[in-house]
Formats: C-alpha cells, sequence, structure tokens
C-alpha cells in the first residue's frame, strides 16, 4: 500500500515512542491504527456471530496535538464531508463557538478533522461545543422525521379520497 | 445606532438567491449566531420544530417527490449523500461460473449480473439480512456463509434448436431455445431460515426480470451460481437503494413591473409549460393608480402560477423588453428532493433510513467523543 510505506519512511521515530506534541504532524496516527477500518478489526467466533449486536468499536475520534481548552482540532476516522458538513454548521450555530470547520486534509485518507474554537469567556469548552452539536444533530433528525412522517400521512390521506 | 429587528421582507429577501444573467448573488446562507448585530440565530430546536415544513408532490414506490422546507443546505445534503452511499441493499457480489460457453466473457458476464437490482420480503432484507465479512484467514471464506448473509442465486440456459420453428423463419427468439437470457432466468435458492423470510411474494427476485443479461446461440450455455451481499453504494454503486436521489432549490420569479400584451405571451414562453399563465387585467386594477395597469383593462397580462416547474433558464432575462420587470431568485431553505428507488426500499423509506442513519452517526460519534475524553 502506497501511503503505509511513506509513512515509514518519514517517521524517524520509532512507533509507539513518545513525540513531544508539538513535532507531531498533525494527521498521523500510530502504525498501529493505520488503515484499520471498523470492519476488520477482530476475529470474533463465528458462532455468536449473530448474537452479537454491538462489536468493539475502534476509538475513532482523537484530539489532535496542540490543542487547548478552548481551541481544539479533532480527527475523526472514516468519516466524510457528509458529517462533516453537517456538524460544522450545527456547531456554528452555537453562539459561543467563535470558528467552526471541517477538512478532509487528504482524499485519499479516510480521515476528516474539525477545527473548534470557542470564545475565551463564554465557559464552553471546543469538546463541550462538539457533544452539543452532536446532540443538536440527533435532535434535528427527530424533528425532520417526525415532520416527514406527518407529511406523509397527510398527502396519502388527501390522493386516497381526491383518486376515489 | 439602535438596533432594528429585521422587518419580514428582510428576512424573506435573505432567503432568496438572486439569478442575474451572468452572475449568481446572495449565495450563502447568513443565520449564524453574531452575523447580524442584536441578531440571535443560535440553534434552537422549538424554533426548528415550528418553521421547518415538508411538503409532499408525489409518493409512489419507484419515486417520491418532497420538499423540505426550512433546513441548511448542509442538512440536505447529508440527507443526500447518505441516500446515496450509505443506505444498504443486497446485490450479487460473487459470481462462480461453472461453464460459460457464450460469447460475452466471465468478468463482463458477472459486472452485468451485479448490476441487476433485486427485491425481496422487507423485512427480511432489513431486518433478518445482515452484512457479510470476509475472513482474514482466505481459507475459512466456506464458513462465512449463513443464510442470514448470503444469499445464493443460480442461472442454468442452455440454448438449443427449436424444432418446432417454421422453416425460414430468421427471429432467434424463435428459431432456438434461450436465445435471450434475461434476468427472470435468474433461480433463488433459499436456505435455512430464508424460506420463512423469503417464499411466494417475497421471494428474492429482480425488480425488472426483462433485463437482457446475455444472448446465446444452439450449443452456447451458461451455468453459474451467485452469492449476494448485503453492501453500501459508498463501495459500488449497485448497491445504492437509488437510481438518482437529487434536490434542487425552488425557483422564485417576482414580476417587479407589468408584463401586458404580446410582450406577456412572450414572457410565458421563456418557461416551461404551466409556470407562467396569462390574466385580463381587471377593471379594479386598471382603476388604481401607481400599480402600471391603468388604461390597460381587458390587456392579458403574465402571472406567476407555478415556480416549482420552472427551470431556472434565465431566458426572459435576454430580452431586453423585460429588463428591469423580471426578478429571478431561488429559494435557499427550500429543497425540492427527487427520490428514484431501485426497488429494494420504497422510495420514501430510503429518506427516512437516511435520517435515522445520520442521527445513529451522530449518537456514534457522541459515544466516541465521551470515550476520548474519558
Amino acid at each position: 500500500m502506497g501511503p503505509k510505506s511513506k509513512s515509514k519512511k518519514e517517521e524517524p521515530v520509532e512507533p509507539g515512542s513518545d513525540v513531544v506534541m508539538e513535532d507531531e504532524p498533525t494527521s498521523a496516527q500510530p502504525e498501529s491504527r493505520d488503515d484499520m477500518s471498523v470492519d476488520q478489526n477482530e476475529d470474533e467466533d463465528i458462532d455468536d456471530f449473530e448474537e452479537e449486536e454491538e462489536e468493539e468499536e475502534v476509538q475513532r475520534v482523537r484530539l489532535l496535538p496542540g490543542s487547548t481548552p478552548t481551541a481544539a482540532s479533532f480527527e475523526f476516522l472514516n468519516e466524510g464531508h457528509t458529517l462533516g458538513n453537517a456538524l460544522s454548521y450545527i456547531i456554528n450555530r452555537n453562539p459561543d463557538v467563535e470558528f467552526c470547520a471541517y477538512a478532509i486534509p487528504h482524499p485519499s485518507e479516510n480521515k476528516m478533522n474539525v477545527r473548534i474554537q470557542t470564545f475565551e469567556g463564554s465557559g464552553t469548552t471546543a469538546i463541550q461545543a462538539l457533544e452539543k452539536g452532536l446532540r443538536d444533530l440527533q435532535d434535528l433528525c427527530d424533528v425532520v422525521t417526525d415532520k416527514f412522517i406527518e407529511a406523509r400521512e397527510k398527502f396519502m390521506a388527501t390522493k386516497g379520497s381526491s383518486s376515489s | 445606532m439602535p438596533h432594528r429587528p429585521p422587518t419580514k421582507e428582510e428576512l424573506e429577501a435573505r432567503k432568496i438567491v438572486g439569478i442575474n444573467e451572468e452572475t449568481v448573488t446572495n449565495v450563502n446562507s447568513t443565520d449564524f449566531p453574531h452575523h447580524y448585530a442584536g441578531e440571535d440565530h443560535a440553534w434552537d430546536l422549538e424554533a426548528f420544530r415550528r418553521e421547518f415544513r415538508v411538503e409532499f408532490h408525489q409518493n409512489d414506490p419507484y419515486e417520491a417527490s418532497f420538499s423540505l422546507i426550512g433546513c441548511h443546505a448542509s442538512i440536505a445534503n447529508a440527507f443526500r449523500r447518505i441516500m446515496i452511499a450509505d443506505i444498504p441493499t443486497l446485490a450479487i457480489e460473487t459470481v462462480f461460473i461453472n461453464n460459460n460457453t457464450s460469447v460475452i466473457q466471465d468478468e463482463v458476464l458477472a459486472h452485468r449480473l451485479g448490476l441487476i437490482p433485486f427485491k425481496g420480503g422487507k423485512e427480511g432484507l432489513h431486518k433478518f439480512l445482515k452484512w457479510w465479512k470476509k475472513p482474514a484467514d482466505e481459507s475459512q471464506i466456506n464458513n462465512s456463509y449463513y443464510d442470514f448473509n448470503t444469499v445464493s442465486l443460480r442461472l442454468e440456459v442452455k440454448c438449443e434448436e427449436n424444432p418446432d420453428a417454421a422453416p425460414g423463419e430468421t427471429d432467434p427468439t424463435k428459431l432456438y431455445k434461450h436465445a435471450h437470457v434475461y434476468a427472470r432466468d435468474i433461480e433463488f435458492c433459499p436456505v435455512g431460515r430464508q424460506h420463512k423470510y423469503f417464499s411466494g411474494e417475497n421471494a428474492i427476485r429482480p425488480v425488472n426480470p426483462d433485463i437482457l443479461i446475455a444472448k446465446l446461440r444452439p450449443g452456447q450455455e451458461i451455468s453459474l451460481s451467485m452469492h449476494m451481499h448485503k453492501g453500501v453504494g459508498s463501495d459500488h454503486a449497485k448497491f445504492s437503494p437509488v437510481a438518482t436521489a437529487s434536490y434542487r432549490l425552488l425557483p422564485v420569479i417576482d414580476i417587479i413591473e407589468p408584463i401586458l400584451g404580446k410582450d406577456a405571451e412572450k414572457f410565458q414562453k421563456c418557461f416551461p409549460k404551466g409556470v407562467i399563465g396569462l390574466e385580463r387585467v381587471t377593471k379594479e386594477e386598471a382603476s388604481r393608480k401607481g400599480s402600471g395597469y391603468e388604461g390597460h383593462e381587458g390587456e392579458l397580462k403574465a402571472v406567476v402560477v407555478d415556480p416549482m416547474r420552472d427551470t431556472v433558464s434565465r431566458e426572459c432575462l435576454r430580452h431586453p423588453e423585460f429588463k428591469g420587470k423580471v426578478k429571478l431568485g431561488r429559494r435557499r431553505d427550500h429543497f425540492i428532493f427527487l427520490v428514484e428507488s431501485t426497488g429494494q426500499w420504497e422510495s420514501d423509506a430510503i429518506f427516512l433510513e437516511a435520517v435515522a442513519h445520520l442521527k445513529k452517526r451522530a449518537k456514534d460519534i457522541e459515544k466516541q467523543v465521551m470515550n476520548m475524553v474519558r
């Protein structure tokens, strides 16, 4: 695999050894976590495959080095524009947030970065803003579902009565 | 300067993307906190519940059209992207070719088979069937197929001469038996509990039985078995539950000054059918000072009937006689969705599934963030 060999060459430090926060590149994962998708991480017993609802999750979110409480960058694995754009919109609707944006540093790496900065005096940390954004997004989805079902029922009712 | 709350007209104007002859204006939404001094715009679920609306235009199994009104493009786009790439469907993934003496090559045939959309019992498809995971150890692959993650199919066709064909017959379909191989020739082989979920009306079968897979001549034969698995559109387009899922913004046509008589007829022709209507100027309008209709009683005037049908071709902006009389735009928060299902899901169910999927994604990430903090 291309990216793997490249990252090896650029890494003079032993994998796993401690790196000074500032020295670590923003978008580097430890070797062990590299290229690992959620689907292929463990070998579970096939017999209780079906019974097992939630599989052991890999940590897909991490705080990038160089973050302070009110200004942080997060790295999401296996996420893209779908969640990135929706999430940065909803976080931007939070009045305590000074800045929020997402980026996909490289199209062939399955990673999405989100930068959040909150106002120093607001008492909200970047992590709190992220959590609130995620909760707001879930609430939004509930409203959309309710309204959608409501509108569909109304439409089907009028359609049924007019066609008969 | 003291703060003055925005008027209704101002709020309305903020929602319109201006469309000019060569340019578009007012593209970005501005309803964020700190954008306007003295205005809040913070996320408020109750306000969203009040303002957000859904309107249905069409709801058929294979095609649904509806409007999401009052949401941001990032949300609408997330739903569209999820519908295309993240809703799982069942499709042929592996083809085991026993014999293929047709002119169509094995790999091309396998690709064609993969693209055929299938349908079956909804409960079985959406609840009973689970993901199939390729085992890390290749030698264990035969122990990874179960009734809940694999559906097997067979296709056995042999082309032969038709002894009953009329002499001088030139039509291959009459001259030979099985000259054409269709999707309906694919045979479903239920195993285990699949009988319970996929029998009779619920059997797994092609959505369109008339898809031509291959053409054969006497002596040629196709004999193969297939495995279907669940997959998502981001892996391969064959797994996408939609032929297309798209949205467009509601067009806005604003007639600022009256367009009358011959001009009105020409104006109507600048738009698709049904967008612009012609009405007679009433006596009341003609007598109103400053309306622009004075002395035009009984003449035809152009009125906007159904802007939704407009394609925003901007044709009306090319003609000097309409200069300054019409303003085109699009409503930034009105998304007209069109969802065309390939048949495995109902079109409206795909959208609901997409909303549920986004919610689940947010929930999973929320858990992950809490994990990270801990």
